[in-house]
């Protein structure tokens, strides 16, 4: 029965955080996740909510010397359907899980690829370290991995360096190379930021098909509301480092129950044709402050300083998650009031 | 008709790249041939993806970039090839926010000196009228008046936008080029940005090229707009008429691609295939043939005029009769 496996990656409790000059700062306060095979993830927030610290964490990509998980769980299941904790593996252990069970896509292309090297070599370096082929094998491993990515001129292409390629077929390559050891997981990070609008929608087609053909899982990390409905399944709202609400990507949309979600889709601009040919002045509802400054988080919701609906409860605890139907999460004590 | 404020025509800027002592090197035609108007109190959009010329577009307007044919009348004066004090004085009344809050400010100088070295060019006012006005813009502009003494690092990037708004209104111009002010921000903040923006420009008058990439700001923010593509218009319309009625298959490519905040309208449409040419060597006849999905092969013999269609709408389209772009 495929419902009694475990999820592919369950995240629980995370907490991470990073020494600085002026104490502790907790980037990551208590986050629960789960990412089943096949399945998108959107994980969807602004600066300072902690979307790409716990994609790192995941990763184990922080450096000890600054921070790293404090307390929590990240239970991954390996191809060996064993499932392992990775905050507690060693170092050369995890070495063996990136890149190959659990690849990660970056929004800058170009920083993320070596300059030095043609992009053939790149691929084919991660299917020599983690596959042991040779390395006439892993060449053509690279080859087919561009044309998986529906790179033109595959055999050709390998054998150029990144500065010779445009943005979008940069992250093309990124992915070909996340995808050559066939990961249960890839963790894109703003993966589409960087890119225009045209070609970002190439290459959110290429993840769809590409999970639809090989399966994996995908944790999705975004800002952009837009690129959420494009290809989440699921979605988590992060802010000040916590999850305020989760839902399906559908039921988000239609029912947002946490007055930031709310905020997050009444700031995207969006036009009233009839207002407009009436000649009316159109304003936004744009959530006033700043986005929470980890180093100095306030009480209670991290939320309540830009909340309409704050009142004193707010600033004296955390709000747990409530169910509001239908396994639909929000992180407010006033979610059934924001109708009213 | 009223003059418009600014008048750009045939305007061209190419830049020389390659060139060694034993190579002549080529020429990249960033801003080729473009002409528009933007009329008092208007704001025209100006959207393209990267590369399309647009930033270069919007500086060599002010000269921040050296046109090299063309011409740019802004109230009836030319301004390419005004003299360098002639052109100073004329900066007063043409300013430019930018895109990067981070990058566009002097992290050595206070808010209040950044502000005031805009006056203090300009020779406006005394010491004591510049703190005054400075003030003033900062609340303006929705900082505190103390936000003055202050430095650029304990400012969030939305503060820092506010401020890079203030120091180009400071000298109470009448025309702003608007180079991505928002596309570095967060979702939550680009809102508060955009709210001011429309806020300034119905109280100042002000008049304001928008550059953009992201379709759903630019037809929020803006009257008319221009859509080019490596160094060209491919249309123009009025905002309105633009999203309701696009007349090119690149406009339309555009706003398809654009992502909508609807999971139930993941949808068909029409999709781009690679990305745009290289400036060095671009396609013959028009340059959007290599990706337009209803290119014939007299796309590749011509280059498409800018074509009136309506009533301030033109398409540089040698289709643009018989295609149904409409949705």
């Amino acid at each position: 029965m495929a419902a009694l496996a475990p999820p592919l990656l369950e995240i629980r409790d995370l907490v991470t955080e990073f020494r600085t000059e002026s104490g502790i700062v907790r980037a990551v306060k208590g986050v629960d996740l789960t990412v089943e095979a096949g399945q998108t993830v959107a994980v969807v927030g602004e600066s300072g909510s902690g979307k790409s610290v716990t994609s790192l964490s995941v990763m184990r990509l922080i450096p000890p010397a600054i921070g790293g998980i404090a307390s929590g769980q990240v239970l991954f299941r390996g191809r060996d359907r064993q499932v392992r904790d990775l905050a507690l593996e060693p170092e050369h252990a995890m070495r063996k899980v990136r890149g190959n069970e659990i690849a990660m896509i970056f929004q800058e292309p170009m920083t993320s690829l070596n300059p030095t090297q043609k992009v053939g070599h790149q691929i084919a370096e991660v299917a020599l370290l983690h596959q042991g082929l040779t390395r006439a094998q892993a060449w053509k491993r690279a080859v087919e991995m561009l044309a998986l990515v529906e790179i033109p001129e595959p055999a050709r292409r390998a054998d150029i360096y990144p500065h010779q390629m445009s943005g979008g077929m940069r992250q093309r390559v990124m992915i070909a190379m996340a995808l050559a050891c066939n990961p249960a997981l890839l963790i894109a990070d703003e993966p589409t930021t960087a890119l225009d609008v045209t070609v970002q929608l190439q290459i959110l087609e290429l993840m769809r098909r590409l999970q639809r053909e090989i399966g994996m899982g995908i944790l999705f990390i975004t800002h952009n509301l837009g690129v959420v409905a494009e290809i989440a399944d699921t979605v988590a709202v992060m802010y000040g480092g916590r999850i305020v609400e989760r839902a399906t990507v559908e039921d988000l949309f239609d029912r947002p129950s946490h007055p930031y979600t709310r905020g997050l889709l009444a700031s995207m601009p969006t036009v009233d044709r009839a207002a407009r040919a009436a000649g009316t002045v159109a304003r936004l509802k744009a959530i006033p402050g700043s986005v929470v400054d980890p180093r100095n988080p306030p009480s209670g919701c991290d939320f309540n300083p830009r909340c309409a609906w704050a009142i004193d409860a707010c600033r004296a605890a955390v709000p747990p998650m409530f169910d509001v139907g239908n396994g639909h999460g929000a992180r407010c004590i006033r979610w059934s009031e924001l109708d009213g | 008709m009223a003059e418009p404020l600014l008048q750009v025509n045939d305007l061209k800027v190419h830049f020389p790249v390659g060139k060694t002592l034993f190579k002549p090197g080529v020429t990249v035609k960033a801003v080729d041939g473009v002409s528009f108007s933007v009329a008092r109190g208007e704001v025209l959009g100006l959207v393209g993806e990267s590369g399309s010329g647009k930033t270069t577009l919007g500086r060599s307007v002010l000269r921040l970039i050296e046109p090299t044919d063309g011409s740019v009348r802004f109230n009836g004066e030319e301004v390419v090839g005004m003299p360098p004090a002639q052109l100073k004085a004329l900066r007063g009344q043409m300013q430019i926010i930018f895109q990067d809050p981070y990058a566009s400010l002097n992290p050595r100088m206070s808010v209040g000196q950044t502000i005031g070295e805009a006056l203090l060019l300009h020779h406006i006012g005394t010491r004591k009228d510049r703190a005054e006005r400075v003030g003033d813009i900062l609340e303006k502009v929705g900082l505190p008046r103390a936000a003055s003494a202050r430095f650029p690092h304990e400012f969030s990037g939305g503060q820092r936008q506010r401020i890079g708004i203030a120091r180009a209104l400071a000298v109470n111009p009448q025309f702003i080029v608007a180079d991505e002010p928002v596309s570095a921000l967060d979702v939550s903040i680009q809102a508060q940005i955009i709210n001011l923006l429309q806020d300034l420009r119905q109280e100042l008058g002000l008049s304001i090229l928008f550059i953009g990439h992201d379709l759903s700001v630019i037809e929020f923010l803006c009257d008319r707009v221009v859509v080019m593509y490596l160094g060209k218009i491919m249309e123009t319309a009025t905002a309105a008429d633009l999203y309701a009625n696009p007349r090119h298959p690149y406009t339309r490519a555009l706003l398809d691609a654009a992502p909508v905040p609807d999971p139930r309208a993941r949808r068909q449409r029409i999709t781009l295939k690679g990305d745009l040419p290289s400036p060095i060597n671009p396609p013959s006849g028009c340059v959007f043939r290599t990706r337009c999905p209803f290119a014939i092969e007299a796309c590749a013999a011509v280059v498409p005029s800018l074509d009136p269609v309506g009533e301030q709408h033109a398409v540089a389209c040698i289709r643009a009769g018989e295609l149904n772009l409409t949705e």
